[in-house]
């Protein structure tokens, strides 16, 4: 029984990376480190979510997303729950989610949210590499994200802060 | 009512009207960015104010949920600060709002980050870190304001006036707070005051603006006695509710 336990957590995982964040499709929730726990509980399995921001627009769309992949994979009883504790870092970023939105333009988080006061700034610019940016906005399109501009290719670019 | 519910009432309130508040600056930003950080803010404070109405939502015996919380009391039965429920007017006076507010709420939700009550205590901290980040916002604008142009100075000075008769009320326990002083369950407010007011004035001082330092100071927010202009926002923020109940989408 736990052997089958493991195997369908293990798929269950699976699956949930083919969740894309609705507002940047380009990372999985997996990547984005919102997936808390996976585990049989009762007759059905529970997955714990970690929202990102309070206010995120996406809170209710993923849990919505999420169960319809399962569903769809042929997983009737799930049970989500979106907790509050432990909170969500970006320290939570996959290497792998930082490279993807760097490919997509969007500077990674650089560095660890739990070592420093605020966001930190973007290693290099996500087009051009150059390490000469400069700040426009600490507030971008999503409550993630500040605005950046490049000095060297000049292209506006958005810096995922560390949170 | 139960004092606790009552509380948290008080908590969440405060971040859903701020929240509304700074949500009417949709579209109409002094330019892009500041519509946009403006708006971000809004978002994180009624991000917070919903988890905490869901949460009371989900204590035993409440017959509620989140959106009738926020969408269907009557206006005496909101217990925020009048210093949220204030308007907009102009980006110094929203300026100056957030400030007083955000300093504030940022030493009141540290305080709850050793709550006893361990879904709370989960809410400080969460929202303690966006907090943090409209805190350094607005001081970053109240300084550049008041160390700005002549212009930007006056306009910041005369919100810093206009606004300070809502401070007195960030201080004052309201009859929920003083009942659940002894189990913990409520900051003793007063005691904040000395952090603020330190906060506030070295920010205020490197910006040039002079604090008032006699004022009459207004209250009655807590305990659901608000100013005009609430009427206006329920009236705003509930309309779709009261027109079309129970309407979803």
């Amino acid at each position: 029984m736990q052997i089958k336990d493991h195997i369908t957590r293990r798929q269950i995982a699976d699956c949930l990376h083919d969740v894309a964040d609705p507002e940047i499709p380009i990372v999985s929730i997996v990547d984005l480190g919102m997936v808390l726990d996976i585990r049989p509980e009762n007759s059905h399995w529970r997955v714990d979510l970690a929202p990102t921001y309070s206010g995120c627009p996406a809170i209710d769309v993923i849990p919505f997303l999420v169960k319809a992949k399962l569903e769809d994979s042929g997983y009737q009883n799930i049970h989500i729950e979106m907790e509050v504790s432990p909170p969500w870092s970006t320290d939570w970023i996959s290497e792998e989610g930082k490279e993807k939105l760097n490919a997509y333009g969007i500077a990674p988080p650089n560095g660890k949210a739990s070592e420093q006061q605020y966001e930190g700034k973007p290693r290099n610019c996500p087009q051009c590499g150059s390490i000469e940016t400069e700040l426009i906005s600490r507030f971008g399109a999503t409550p993630c994200k500040a605005s950046y501009k490049c000095l060297t290719c000049l292209e506006p670019f958005e810096y995922f802060k560390c949170f | 009512m139960d004092p606790k519910i009552k509380y948290l009432l008080h908590l969440a309130d405060n971040s859903l009207i701020l929240g509304q508040r700074l949500g009417e600056w949709c579209g109409h930003g002094p330019v892009l960015e500041q519509d946009i950080a403006l708006t971000n803010i809004s978002l994180d404070l009624i991000g917070q104010a919903r988890m905490i109405y869901q949460y009371i939502a989900s204590m035993p015996g409440q017959k509620t949920n989140e959106d009738t919380l926020a969408m269907l009391r009557y206006e005496n039965e909101y217990l925020n600060l009048l210093l949220v429920e204030h308007p907009n007017k102009n980006f110094g006076l929203t300026i100056a709002r957030q400030f007083f507010f955000d300093a504030f709420h940022l030493i009141q939700t540290e305080g709850l980050t050793h709550h006893p009550d361990a879904q709370l205590n989960a809410i400080a901290v969460k929202s303690l870190k966006e907090i943090k980040y409209h805190y350094r916002y607005s001081s970053e604008w109240l300084l550049r304001l008041g160390d700005g142009t002549e212009e930007s100075h006056r306009i910041m000075q005369e919100s810093v006036d206009a606004l300070w008769r809502f401070t007195g009320e960030l201080f004052k326990m309201a009859s929920y707070e003083t009942a659940l002083l002894n189990e913990s369950y409520t900051l003793d407010v007063t005691t904040l005051e000395a952090e603020w007011m330190q906060r506030v004035s070295s920010i205020a001082t490197e910006a040039g603006l002079k604090l008032p330092e006699k004022e009459v100071m207004l209250y009655g927010g807590k305990e659901g006695k608000h100013t005009e202009h609430m009427g206006y926002i329920l009236t705003e923020l509930q309309y779709m509710q009261r027109t079309f109940p129970q309407m979803n989408w």
